[in-house]
């Protein structure tokens, strides 16, 4: 089963949508800890009222994380679920 | 008397405030003995104490996920660090949210449909199993008794400043309750008990920090600047306070140390034994899926409802006022419920017990968490398999389990009790570097990188483990440093109080060259079956 179209297309599903998002979200926390870390004047900019780009950029990344847990729940469902449960269901009643 | 309880206490009636704290937090007791009693009649199997039957939803399992993970360094840590440094005491949070996402893509799913009971099945399914389990074994105590420790000491102090105990024999006496209390939830209610009780305790967390949020947002009209401009005048420091760099920025030491504990924060997660065996406790991937999602909307909003309450904290209250009831902070939150009441109104009384009851749930939520995942281990891994070479029957396993939560309460009793003066605060940032550095690259590995071997997994797990304890024990958290573990001692030699920046690459890395120096080749025909099985489910249990 391993071997088979079926399946390297359920591990392409996700493994082309969970490595690449990984690798993006941990680049954006750790522009966001070495700007914290460095860029102390940027960070102190102010926005609006007494609200500044430090943050700004931290509820940003509440954000980013809200919408990557949507956006990953809408893949599997859509891509993942439908694929792993027609192996899943051939592979328990068949074989 | 320290100048803690003093504050607190003085503010109003103290032993008024004293006998309601104390009615509170033995309504709680009672209330959870209740659900343990009852959860322990419907533990019949194994699957019952480790996993909690697989019955509950992804709902609720995402309520005990968050309950199981907002310790009070969480709630009342960060909630302290932000109303005395401001902005700085906000990163934490951030790095303890953005970590689930690991959880979410990598581990969470194919964790649920590979495992059974523990890390270690996961780890060692396609491996020689007596070493790989036993090497997950260790580092799954280690990582789950620094975190216990840290809790235990923490629990002492805490319910000391807010009950006004100021005795030796008071603090010990206080741990041993908490010690006492997590056995008793483990050893007869199980995972089921301690899910509920780690539910409950989600539950009364959020209802009290959306109160204190509230109540705050009221006072400033729902102006956030406002809020934000009164905390940086208050705090005496203008508006760096509301910028990066009051506790992170003095130095580039300060500095790398904080990169430092970022990154251990964001990898740590996704390797705490406790988070991992909650994905057991549900029926499918699918359903723990659902779990990371929920976890990741309360966990989320929990943090910056912390925003609004450290902040809050500090425009309303002299940041004197903070620090002389707790140099850390620690009871901010809790001084801040009192001041919203009123200081010398009945009203500020009963928040400040309702919060301080909160606080304690969340101690004893945590803990109990703490021990069934170590216990776990010590019976599923340890015992049934290296020991007993897979013979023990499902009930020798469980009295062992049960057994083993005896044996590790009573020794972090007896830790936390002789730890009760020192500096332990240090210990978690540890248990989550030990976690990222020891446990995930051989998670990842086994789950996605079929050449892995048995030897790769061994020099991973136990080369991230004896680096990142070692340099800790080399660090300013235990020696050296008037705010060390031991101040009297100096063999203090790395300077940063964080192991991750080193220690993660190097579990990585080590797995790497674990995996090319080995001769072993790896077993393609039990990666075939996990891969198919992380994926798809099928053969789960």
């Amino acid at each position: 089963m391993q071997q088979s179209a079926e399946f390297g297309e359920l591990r392409r599903a996700h493994r082309s949508f969970a490595f690449p998002l990984t690798i993006a979200f941990t680049a954006w926390y750790l522009l966001y800890v070495l700007l914290s870390n460095y860029a102390g004047d940027f960070m102190g900019t102010k926005v609006v009222g007494n609200i500044n780009v430090a943050l700004v950029l931290g509820l940003a990344q509440f954000l980013t994380t809200f919408l990557i847990a949507w956006w990953y729940a809408r893949h599997a469902a859509a891509e993942l679920d439908p694929k792993a449960e027609a192996i899943k269901s051939r592979m328990e009643g068949g074989a | 008397m320290s100048p803690a309880s003093h504050t607190l206490l003085a503010a109003g009636e103290a032993s008024e405030h004293r006998t309601l704290i104390i009615t509170l937090f033995a309504v709680f007791v009672a209330a959870t003995l209740v659900i343990t009693v009852w959860a322990g009649r419907q533990t019949k199997d194994a699957a019952d104490f480790y996993a909690g039957g697989r019955q509950f939803t992804g709902f609720q399992n995402g309520l005990a996920v968050s309950g199981d993970y907002m310790s009070a360094a969480s709630f009342l840590g960060i909630a302290g660090a932000i109303a005395l440094f401001g902005y700085d005491g906000f990163l934490y949070s951030i790095g303890f949210l953005v970590a689930w996402l690991v959880a979410l893509l990598l581990v969470a799913e194919p964790l649920r449909n590979s495992g059974r009971y523990t890390m270690g099945d996961v780890l060692a399914y396609r491996m020689r199993q007596r070493p790989v389990r036993t090497a997950a074994g260790t580092s799954t105590i280690v990582v789950s008794i620094f975190y216990l420790l840290a809790q235990m000491a923490g629990a002492g102090v805490l319910v000391s400043l807010l009950l006004g105990i100021t005795s030796d024999g008071g603090k010990i006496g206080i741990v041993a309750l908490v010690g006492v209390l997590m056995i008793v939830y483990v050893t007869i209610g199980g995972m089921k008990g301690t899910t509920w009780v780690q539910m409950v305790k989600a539950v009364l967390l959020i209802i009290g920090a959306l109160l204190l949020t509230f109540l705050v947002l009221l006072k400033f009209d729902f102006n956030i600047s406002d809020l934000l401009g009164r905390a940086a005048d208050n705090s005496g420091k203008g508006s760096a306070f509301l910028e990066p760099g009051l506790k992170y920025g003095a130095t580039g030491t300060t500095k790398l140390d904080f990169l430092s504990l970022g990154i251990a924060l964001v990898l740590g997660t996704a390797g705490l034994p406790h988070i991992l065996i909650r994905f057991y406790t549900v029926p499918t991937a699918k359903a723990a899926r659902k779990s990371v999602i929920w976890a990741i909307g309360l966990i989320g909003a929990f943090y910056l409802m912390t925003l609004a309450l450290g902040f809050g904290a500090a425009a309303l209250i002299k940041p004197d006022e903070i620090i002389a009831s707790n140099k850390a902070g620690n009871t901010a939150a809790p001084l801040l419920a009192l001041h919203l009441g009123g200081v010398d109104s009945g009203w500020g009384a009963v928040l400040l017990a309702t919060i301080s009851a909160v606080a304690f749930a969340t101690i004893l939520a945590v803990v109990a968490g703490l021990t069934l995942a170590s216990s776990s281990s010590f019976a599923h891994d340890i015992y049934a398999n290296v020991i007993r070479k897979g013979q023990a029957t499902e009930k020798q396993e469980v009295s062992a389990a049960r057994w083993a939560t005896v044996g590790i309460g009573a020794v972090s009793i007896v830790l936390g009790a002789l730890a009760r003066d020192l500096n332990v605060a240090g210990l978690v940032a540890l248990a989550f570097a030990v976690a990222a550095s020891a446990n995930l690259p051989t998670i990842l590995y086994s789950l996605f990188w079929k050449r892995f071997t048995t030897t790769g997994a061994l020099w991973s797990i136990y080369g991230g483990l004896v680096t990142a304890v070692g340099l800790v024990l080399f660090s300013p958290v235990v020696s050296g440093k008037p705010t060390s573990m031991f101040p009297e001692a100096d063999f203090q030699w790395f300077p940063l109080e964080n192991p991750g920046i080193i220690s993660i690459p190097v579990g990585f890395l080590l797995g790497v060259v674990g995996t090319l120096m080995s001769k072993e080749a790896p077993d393609e025909g039990k990666y075939a079956e996990l891969e198919v099985r992380s994926l798809t489910g099928t053969g789960a249990h």
